[in-house]
């Protein structure tokens, strides 16, 4: 049985978004800064793009600017407004356990004469409302929080942070990475104080070179790319049409069921959850059971709906990985952290992770389409595997 | 300027050397020219007068074929060769003066001139030629010079049907045309030391195969798809490579659980080796050859040699056991493997290793740790060795 685990990573784009690609790229293939019919065509894609995304954001269709996927969203919203609004500050916070496509740029503007503060977390990776309150100061311009965490699946308070950003400073710009979040939970930026979000199309059964950033109207920013003036300026380069109505396809498709694909989910990761904890010398990381006195379900649901990440005692992660890929089930590894990638996971570090797990660590993520037979049969083949594999055990 | 060379004329060395096997080292030196050229075009290689004769096809590419051909054992150097379709004199005084006007920018050297003819009815002698090709040169570029005793440019020119011009010579890498000494087997991992150790052995005319153990899921994919990559890319010198791909987790596993730990290296080394001359056995290699240098690693000390060695009958080439790691790389960087090399996937020895392996090893100890195998390893070797996938590696 295939087992396609690894839906954090990338996900398979839906036969609608395929189809749609196929007939932009064969039959309208116009440029949509065309003046000429083909034109007018290729530009009613990225304009219907853009109403499709602002309905299931709630927001205005001005709002939207397309991009190529979520590391050019995020590098344009922080490198962006930073750059726009260094008049009012340089003092930027974020937290330790942010995607690099967030980390890196924030690290570049540190070289460039900014001062970022790195929030800490609590145990479930949720980053702690107090001292973000007393992080922020009159020169802070910018507070940049991801919605879901990629590695263990934490959901960060957005609303609540969206309330202590502004009521602390009302100059300060909320940013928030949603590329994990993006049609799992739902979020409507505009009406929670969210002034910025960045969105990624090959998560969401899109295609890859997909995305867009949310910027709220009034909120400034400068623009990365300069060229022919696309998207007013906001964002040169001929609009990549294809990807474009791909994306906008995938929206619709997944905006029919999406709160009973996040249920499904929520289902699948449960059972996957239930599974695990029998076994022996297994942790699954960031579940908040304590809180909620041992009850999974509830625990499960403070949680995202799609990732797990696993901690197998005395297993190395990437052999697991591959012992996993022979039965046919697709992982990835929880941090890239062995003899050769010294780089350890901030985010296993900072919910404190078990030093010896570090290295141990699986991350299962699910999408709509996988099933409660493929989550038997993948638990099934663990509970097979891991005496075998624990037979090495030096490390 | 390069546009011009329509041929490359390739001279070689050692192999004039060798009397009456000289004809079929020639072969050998034409088929592996081919072989370097045929992803790049329709070259036409023909072996001639004791040279081997490159002629381009239209709209070649200079620069990808000169590499090409600089991986080719036995040249010691090749001439970029211009063509001139007619034999006519006036044609020829012209068209070498066009040659050295557009070759040298600085006309203030001394030269001399080299003729022959292809044409024996050819209206002037090769001297005659040499001599008044040399005035028409003077004539035209009155900066240059004749010195027929020590020229700093020799001007080549032969008449034939056509009229061939060259002067410069381009090194060539040495050593004997792969396939006139016969073949050894390579244990190829994805290190840094043994596509060198290839690479050396096949310098001297030996045909390459080669073998790689695989211990999936302890290595990956990517980790073989290395290997792959850096057969490819010795297969540029080597020729056609048979890359053996042997699945070992299982005897590693069955060593892992039933020796001492801090034999796992060299016992599972000595399975390596009995693998790898099995197939090479099988596949009429001569010798096996190794990356191995001394004191590299544990399991490259003077006793733990001599453990594997102990294996093996056929010769094991160890063409880099007097290196020292920075000599390897920069032959690793010369050959272009280095930056594949270099790559980080996990090989099967990380994860197995002793955090204190033996160093000084004993046969007798080996060969007593390898009496407890006795029960199953016969057989896995077996099934290991059946079981492998041979893959045909050329370059791209």
């Amino acid at each position: 049985m295939e087992c396609y685990f690894d839906n954090a990573a990338t996900t398979q784009v839906f036969d609608g978004a395929i189809s749609v690609m196929e007939k932009v790229m064969r039959e309208d293939y116009g440029n949509p800064s065309s003046r000429h019919q083909k034109g007018y065509v290729a530009e009613q894609y990225v304009t219907g793009a853009k109403k499709t995304i602002a309905k299931a954001l709630k927001c205005k269709d001005s709002e939207i600017i397309l991009t190529s996927g979520g590391t050019e969203s995020n590098n344009l919203a922080l490198i962006g407004i930073a750059e726009a609004n260094k008049r009012a500050g340089k003092h930027i916070i974020s937290t330790g356990i942010e995607h690099a496509s967030v980390y890196n740029p924030l690290i570049f503007l540190e070289e460039q004469g900014y001062e970022v503060t790195f929030l800490g977390t609590d145990a479930y990776g949720r980053v702690r409302v107090e001292e973000l309150k007393a992080a922020i100061r009159p020169d802070t311009i910018l507070v940049s929080i991801m919605m879901i965490n990629n590695e263990v699946g934490a959901v960060e308070p957005i609303e609540e942070l969206a309330k202590i950003v502004h009521g602390t400073n009302p100059k300060t710009i909320f940013f928030v990475d949603a590329i994990q979040g993006f049609m799992k939970l739902p979020i409507f930026p505009g009406r929670i104080g969210v002034d910025a979000l960045s969105v990624s199309g090959h998560k969401i059964h899109g295609p890859k070179g997909s995305g867009f950033l949310y910027l709220r109207d009034k909120v400034k920013i400068r623009p990365e790319i300069l060229g022919g003036g696309q998207q007013k300026g906001m964002r040169s380069g001929t609009e990549n049409v294809p990807a474009i109505a791909g994306l906008s396809a995938a929206i619709e498709e997944y905006s029919k069921n999406f709160s009973a694909n996040t249920e499904h989910l929520y289902q699948l990761k449960q059972a996957f959850i239930e599974g695990l904890l029998s076994m022996e010398e297994v942790v699954v990381h960031a579940l908040p059971l304590e809180e909620c006195e041992g009850d999974l379900s509830k625990a499960v649901r403070k949680t995202a709906p799609h990732v797990v990440s696993v901690g197998f005692t005395g297993i190395k992660a990437e052999v697991f990985l591959h012992a996993l890929e022979e039965r046919g089930i697709y992982v990835s590894s929880g941090s890239a952290c062995s003899s050769n990638h010294p780089a350890i996971s901030g985010t296993l570090e900072s919910i404190q992770v078990r030093k010896d797990l570090l290295d141990s660590t699986l991350r299962f993520s699910f999408c709509e389409q996988n099933t409660l037979e493929q989550v038997e049969y993948a638990l099934e083949q663990i509970r097979e595997m891991l005496p075998i594999y624990r037979k090495i055990r030096k490390y | 300027m390069e546009q011009m060379y329509r041929a490359f004329l390739i001279k070689y060395g050692e192999i004039g050397l060798k009397g009456k096997n000289r004809g079929y080292f020639e072969d050998c030196l034409v088929k592996q020219v081919r072989h370097v050229l045929a992803p790049l075009g329709e070259y036409h290689v023909a072996k001639e007068q004791g040279r081997v004769f490159v002629e381009c096809p239209e709209g070649y590419d200079y620069e990808d074929t000169v590499k090409a051909i600089s991986k080719v054992f036995g040249i010691v150097g090749f001439s970029p060769v211009v063509i001139l379709e007619s034999t006519e004199w006036d044609d020829i005084t012209k068209k070498v003066g066009d040659y050295v006007d557009a070759l040298y920018e600085d006309k203030t050297f001394t030269f001399k001139c080299f003729a022959k003819r292809g044409n024996k009815d050819y209206f002037k002698t090769s001297p005659e030629i040499c001599a008044d090709l040399g005035e028409a040169l003077l004539n035209r570029f009155p900066g240059i010079s004749v010195d027929v005793h020590n020229p700093q440019e020799s001007i080549f020119v032969e008449v034939r049907n056509r009229t061939y011009i060259y002067s410069k010579t381009i090194p060539g890498p040495g050593g004997m045309p792969v396939g006139s000494n016969g073949k050894a087997m390579l244990l190829l991992s994805g290190g840094i030391d043994s596509p060198v150790a290839g690479y050396m052995i096949s310098k001297r005319g030996v045909y390459i195969d080669a073998t790689y153990f695989h211990s999936p899921p302890y290595t990956s994919e990517r980790a073989k798809q290395k290997v792959i990559d850096l057969a490819r890319i010795i297969s540029a010198y080597t020729g056609p490579i048979h890359l053996n791909v042997v699945n070992f987790t299982d005897i590693q596993m069955y060593i892992y659980e039933t020796c001492p730990h801090e034999e796992l290296t060299i016992l599972m080394r000595r399975y390596m080796m009995r693998i790898a001359e099995a197939i090479a056995l099988e596949k009429d290699c001569l010798a096996l050859i190794t990356g191995e240098s001394i004191g590299q690693v544990a399991s490259q000390t003077m006793q733990s040699l001599a453990c594997t060695n102990a294996v093996c009958t056929l010769p094991v080439m160890r063409p880099l056991i007097g290196f020292d790691k920075q000599e390897i790389v920069a032959i690793s960087e010369k050959i272009e493997s280095y930056e594949t090399s270099i790559l980080p996937y996990e090989d099967c020895c990380t994860l197995y290793v002793a955090d204190h392996p033996v160093t000084k090893p004993r046969i007798r100890d080996m060969e007593k740790s390898e009496e407890l195998l006795k029960e199953k390893i016969d057989d896995m070797v077996k099934t290991a060795i059946e079981t492998r996938e041979i893959l045909r590696i050329v370059p791209e």
